[in-house]
């Protein structure tokens, strides 16, 4: 067996070569994927795992046995709240957490979200549209094209009305901005998202 | 001290009140904020879900501006926030490829090197004994929760800011306000933070876990030191009671309040009213 002990970053770890159905997630998440050990350590402390189809333990070995479709098309991906409990934990620095990101990036690229797990997608959608828009978050009207989103795509009456009783509360606070903030240099923020949304670098 | 001043979209949104609160805390402690011009968002969670090369461009403009306005240190109050202008900085220090390639989309070099704090970091620069030696009323009826939540610690590699599983550095700008800080479990299990939209039942959930073992150990209150962790917490607080059954009008403070009650401000000034638990102190004062 090959180690290539020279390119072994600590003594502990040896260097395996990269999966090859795996390597772009390898790549985009900068970690290891064979490196995971299958000790459920991430599991154990991910706060999302008891209603997860895939939790992260589960995600690693279908990555290691190749089955990158499978991984796409996990609802856990969309379900993870970005903790990063699991890359904290990880006995072998796995970044899962990393990995996670790189699934959600290649699910959305290619077209393999989970119907059921639509409404999250339409969420991180609606949010960047918003910025590339503005340069910043306008929360009215991030609000706005999101549930008109998921009441238009998924049927989904009652979204309408999830915590409209707090828009008031919100105003007595000084909370609610009507016209939201913009930044001056918005076309530089329009280019900058093309480039990247382009595959500018990778 | 003068700091660079990332507010981020929350804290200029409807968490204008952290906002109202740190800089009146600061003020009182002689920390001048000098806001990033024309800063941009820095992704958070949207497109580290959707998009990499837009995850690492997004908070580089941002360090890049920082540079170009002359600051060698930059608060950003958001965890959410500084972990993306830290995670930028490290992946493009340890990508020379990647680099190049955030450069032109940017237009504008990268700040590797760029220093960027959280708010505890700044109490700790301020000065913890000076902070106590600066305390008018010692908040002695507080049992402080203290709340670190995700982003603050984790990843560690990025944040390289306390310990990841037992920190202390929240506790100890809470004591020299004079408060208690209580032992509990949940100092750094996650509230739900950005999914209170996509995903409403989830952060009901995670935040009563939270709430529930804050209360069981003792705490009147609790502190946090990010917006998202306020919003799920304090905001929703009403409908996590509706939701379980249960009654805990626990207040939220941001860690900035608790020092600046301590430091004599009035809580007006501070916008601890604009909070949606009343605190035990707002109810004395009013």
């Amino acid at each position: 067996m090959d180690l290539e002990p020279e390119r072994s970053p600590r003594v502990m770890e040896t260097a395996v070569p990269s999966l090859p159905a795996a390597g772009e997630i390898e790549s985009l998440s900068h970690t290891q994927i064979a490196q995971c050990y299958q000790c459920g350590k991430c599991t154990a402390g991910c706060p999302m795992a008891g209603q997860m189809d895939s939790p992260p333990t589960r995600l690693m070995r279908l990555l290691q046995l190749g089955d990158v479709e499978g991984a796409l098309r996990a609802q856990s991906i969309w379900q993870c709240v970005s903790c990063q409990t699991c890359s904290a934990r990880c006995p072998k620095q796995v970044d899962c957490a990393g990995v996670m990101d790189a699934l959600r990036q290649l699910a959305y690229q290619r077209g393999r979200v989970s119907p059921a797990q639509r409404r999250t997608v339409i969420f991180q959608q609606a949010f960047l549209d918003n910025i590339r828009r503005y340069g910043r978050l306008n929360e009215l009207e991030l609000i706005a094209r999101f549930k008109g989103e998921v009441f238009l795509r998924g049927r989904a009456l009652g979204v309408l009305f999830e915590d409209s009783g707090l828009a008031p509360k919100l105003q007595r606070r000084g909370k609610l901005h009507l016209r939201g903030q913009r930044v001056k240099d918005r076309e530089v923020v329009e280019r900058i998202f093309a480039r990247a949304l382009n595959g500018g670098g990778r | 001290m003068k700091l660079g001043y990332y507010p981020g979209c929350a804290l200029h949104g409807s968490s204008n009140d952290y906002e109202q609160s740190l800089k009146a805390c600061l003020g009182a402690l002689g920390v001048e904020l000098e806001e990033l011009d024309d800063w941009i968002c820095c992704g958070a969670s949207a497109a580290h879900s959707l998009n990499h090369t837009l995850d690492v461009a997004l908070p580089a403009r941002n360090l890049a501006l920082a540079r170009r306005q002359g600051h060698a240190e930059i608060l950003a109050p958001c965890p959410m926030c500084s972990m993306q202008l830290l995670k930028a900085a490290k992946a493009a220090a340890g990508d020379v490829e990647l680099r190049a390639a955030v450069e032109t989309i940017i237009e504008a070099p990268v700040d590797a090197g760029a220093g960027v704090l959280n708010l505890i970091q700044v109490f700790e620069k301020s000065g913890l004994d000076q902070i106590k030696s600066a305390v008018k009323r010692p908040l002695k009826e507080l049992k402080v929760a203290c709340y670190y939540g995700c982003l603050l610690l984790r990843p560690p590699a990025v944040t390289a800011f306390d310990d990841a599983e037992e920190p202390r550095t929240m506790e100890a700008v809470v004591a020299a306000a004079g408060a208690s800080p209580v032992d509990w479990n949940y100092r750094t299990e996650c509230c739900g933070a950005g999914m209170t939209m996509a995903n409403p039942e989830t952060v009901l959930e995670l935040s009563n876990r939270i709430l529930e073992n804050a209360r069981a150990h003792g705490a009147n209150c609790l502190a946090v030191a990010c917006p998202m962790c306020h919003v799920n917490l304090d905001m929703k607080q009403a409908a996590i009671e509706q939701r379980y059954g249960v009654r805990y009008g626990l207040p939220v403070y941001y860690l900035s309040d608790l020092v600046g009650m301590a430091l004599g401000l009035p809580e007006a000034g501070l916008g601890t009213q604009r909070h949606f638990v009343a605190g035990p102190v707002s109810a004395k004062e009013a």
